[in-house]
């Protein structure tokens, strides 16, 4: 028997890996980059990098189903008439009718309005049917104007201007021509079939001053009754929130990279953009440079998941939170029970972010009308409700626990960070030390 | 709205509204014209002074008319929806933006963006419009008198566009189903814009939007036609270039 020397384990590169390798093979046979819904899949530093402290001998806490802990915000309180009452701190992004069914935004509208909060239009105009199933409806005025009129915007509550959104700041919509069914061509006034490229600009304004300009006309047009909100992705948070202050927002929004969308190129979801966790502190802290924290207020987006998440939101100077992803989870996207139908498209629940080809299993981010009746609105926007009354009861329990009679009461003297990038992005110390990195010239 | 305010001019018989801007707020004139309901017998109005002021009778949903004595700042007529709006100057950036339907009249020239994204009525510009006239425009009609500035047109996707004088660069770029008619000399056409055959139907069109407009002594047959290729309505990686 002759001697073999030992073999090496087969090494796979950590910068060539699986996926790396299938998406060199992927764009080499297609010629074409890859695109899909949803927001950043990297793993990026988050709320789960914070710990809350609560209670201790120098703070005590409230009893849990006993003293009350406030959950209500009130939006829009700057300029609006009628500014929004909400009974919770935690809202339903802008999600376009076109990329969703026409049941999954009834749902949507269903949900909000049974746990007390707000719904949003998208890149479409607004349908009836989530006008009509929505007590609190946001009418998003879009760089596209799809189906933008003046009666849906005097009949929205609030008017949000949409500059970017995080999933990809600085892009325009995408909904290619699987989905232009007869109706959102008609809504978009569109030839049927075509891959339909929303512009990434406003037509009619561009820069700060202008913006200034635009809102002082929707606020013409609406008699200054709604509240108006600048939705921007989350690029330059401080300035960003300055020059929409600037420009007369009652709101911000900001949205980071987690945030979603319904179909942008992989590359720009990936790649462009900041962390939701590296944009509050600078947009909190240019709100108090400007006097106006709290008197503006500001919505985070881009990866909320549970009450936690809420609770340190908040904790961090937000005044709401807003979510998009998590909400069509509620609905049921990518629920292992279509298994078969996401292995039949070369995926798994959990997994499935072909949301552009509009053939999604759960009924959710299609136009088919078979596939669309897999949503039932009321029940879906039933379970809507219940994670939105969950999410909300984590918040208030972590709140308490903290002492906190109102979830805004939380400060960032709650919180520590358990990384040190954590830490350093939303300004609580590192757990264990007094050190904020980038504070005190450290 | 203190009615002690407005006066009527005794030029008009039938409840002319006299808006005098240096008088009364800009909130003063858009309220009162919101407050308007079907049957009002206030149907002819006129605003004074504006002096470049932005957003002027913006959101009207009465078919009033509105005649504007001198020039104004941004979005002048903004989502009109109805109304027939005269601006005896000229308008700055936005005019008609959106509208609905109605008429808006620039006696004189107009900035940028004229006409973006509306989706009816008509809009006349008497003198010369900026760049990106017409931008996005979803089926509202725009007659041009003079030039137009680059980029006009761009991501066009219904409606009618008509200038008698020259277009700048890049025309009609990424152009959905609008339909361009430019009597003059066209510097160049965006991405997916050709020149295209003028049948009689378009002839008849154009004839119609001519005598819309108050044009007269042009003849259909002096336009060329401009509007898609169609090229780029489906992604294909070998038109990248074009993109």
């Amino acid at each position: 028997m002759t001697y073999r020397n030992p073999p090496t384990t087969p090494r796979k590169s950590a910068t060539f890996d699986d996926y790396t390798l299938s998406e060199i093979r992927r764009a080499a046979a297609t010629g074409i980059y890859d695109i899909r819904g949803g927001g950043a899949k990297r793993k990026l530093p988050h709320f789960d990098d914070l710990l809350v402290l609560g209670a201790s001998i120098s703070r005590y806490p409230l009893e849990g189903y006993r003293e009350r802990c406030d959950t209500s915000v009130v939006l829009g309180s700057r300029y609006a008439k009628k500014p929004i009452e909400l009974k919770i701190p935690i809202t339903i992004a802008g999600m376009s009718f076109g990329s969703l069914s026409g049941p999954a935004k009834e749902a949507l509208g269903r949900g909000a309005t049974l746990a007390g909060t707000s719904t949003t239009t998208g890149d479409g105009g607004m349908t009836e049917e989530e006008r009509g199933h929505s007590k609190v409806l946001v009418y998003q005025y879009l760089p596209s104007r799809y189906g933008m009129n003046p009666r849906d915007l005097r009949r929205a509550d609030a008017i949000e201007v949409v500059v970017g959104q995080g999933a990809k700041p600085g892009g325009g919509g995408m909904l290619l021509g699987q989905k232009i069914s007869d109706r959102v061509a008609e809504m978009r006034t569109l030839p049927k079939g075509i891959d339909q490229r929303s512009a990434s600009r406003h037509p009619d304004w561009t820069g700060p001053d202008d913006l200034e300009i635009k809102i002082l006309e929707l606020r013409e047009i609406t008699d200054w009754e709604k509240p108006i909100y600048v939705k921007v992705g989350g690029a330059r948070p401080y300035y960003d929130t300055a020059l929409a202050v600037k420009s007369g927002a009652d709101v911000v929004v900001i949205d980071g990279m987690q945030g979603g969308t319904a179909a942008t190129q992989e590359v720009f979801i990936e790649n462009v953009g900041q962390p939701t966790l590296a944009c509050i502190r600078p947009a909190v802290q240019a709100l108090q440079d400007l006097g106006m924290h709290r008197k503006v207020q500001l919505i985070v987006s881009g990866g909320i998941r549970n009450g936690a998440d809420v609770a340190k939101a908040l904790a961090l100077g937000v005044d709401a939170v807003s979510i998009g992803t998590a909400a069509l989870v509620a609905l049921g996207d990518n629920d292992p029970r279509w298994e078969a139908d996401y292995n039949e498209l070369g995926t798994t629940a959990g997994a499935y972010d072909d949301w552009h080809e509009g053939r999604d299993p759960a009924g959710i981010t299609t136009q088919d009308p078979e596939l669309m009746q897999r949503v039932d609105p009321i029940a879906a926007g039933r379970r809507l409700a219940n994670y939105l009354k969950v999410m909300t009861l984590e918040a208030q329990t972590i709140a308490r626990a903290c002492g906190k009679n109102s979830l805004h009461n939380l400060e960032p003297e709650d919180l520590v960070a358990l990384t040190i990038e954590a830490a350093a992005m939303a300004g609580v110390p590192l757990a264990g030390t007094n050190w904020i990195p980038g504070k005190n010239g450290f | 709205m203190p009615a002690t305010k407005l006066s009527k001019t005794a030029a008009h018989d039938n409840a002319s509204r006299v808006f005098d801007l240096d008088a009364m707020s800009l909130r003063e004139l858009n309220q009162a014209l919101h407050n308007l309901t079907p049957g009002s017998n206030e149907t002819a109005w006129e605003v004074l002074h504006p002096k470049g002021s932005h957003s002027v009778a913006v959101g009207v949903d009465q078919p009033v008319t509105i005649d504007v004595r001198g020039s104004v700042g941004y979005y002048c007529g903004g989502m009109n929806d109805g109304a027939a709006i005269t601006v005896h100057g000229s308008a700055g950036p936005g005019v008609g933006e959106n509208m609905m339907s109605g008429s808006i009249t620039i006696k004189g020239d107009a900035s940028q963006y004229a006409g973006a994204t509306g989706r009816g009525g008509l809009l006349v510009i008497e003198g010369n419009a900026s760049s990106r006239c017409g931008i996005s425009m979803k089926g509202i009609d725009i007659v041009v008198h003079g030039n137009i500035g680059h980029m006009s047109a761009f991501m066009a996707q219904s409606g009618n566009l008509v200038v008698l004088g020259d277009a700048g660069d890049a025309l009609g770029d990424s152009i959905y189903e609008a339909r361009l008619f430019v009597r003059g000399k066209v510097d160049s056409l965006g991405a997916d814009c050709i020149a295209k055959e003028m049948r009689p139907e378009h002839l008849e069109l154009l004839q119609g939007l001519l005598d819309r407009a108050g044009v007269t002594g042009v003849e259909p047959a002096e336009f060329k036609r401009y509007g898609s290729a169609r090229t780029l309505y489906n992604f294909n990686i070998d038109n990248a270039d074009a993109y």
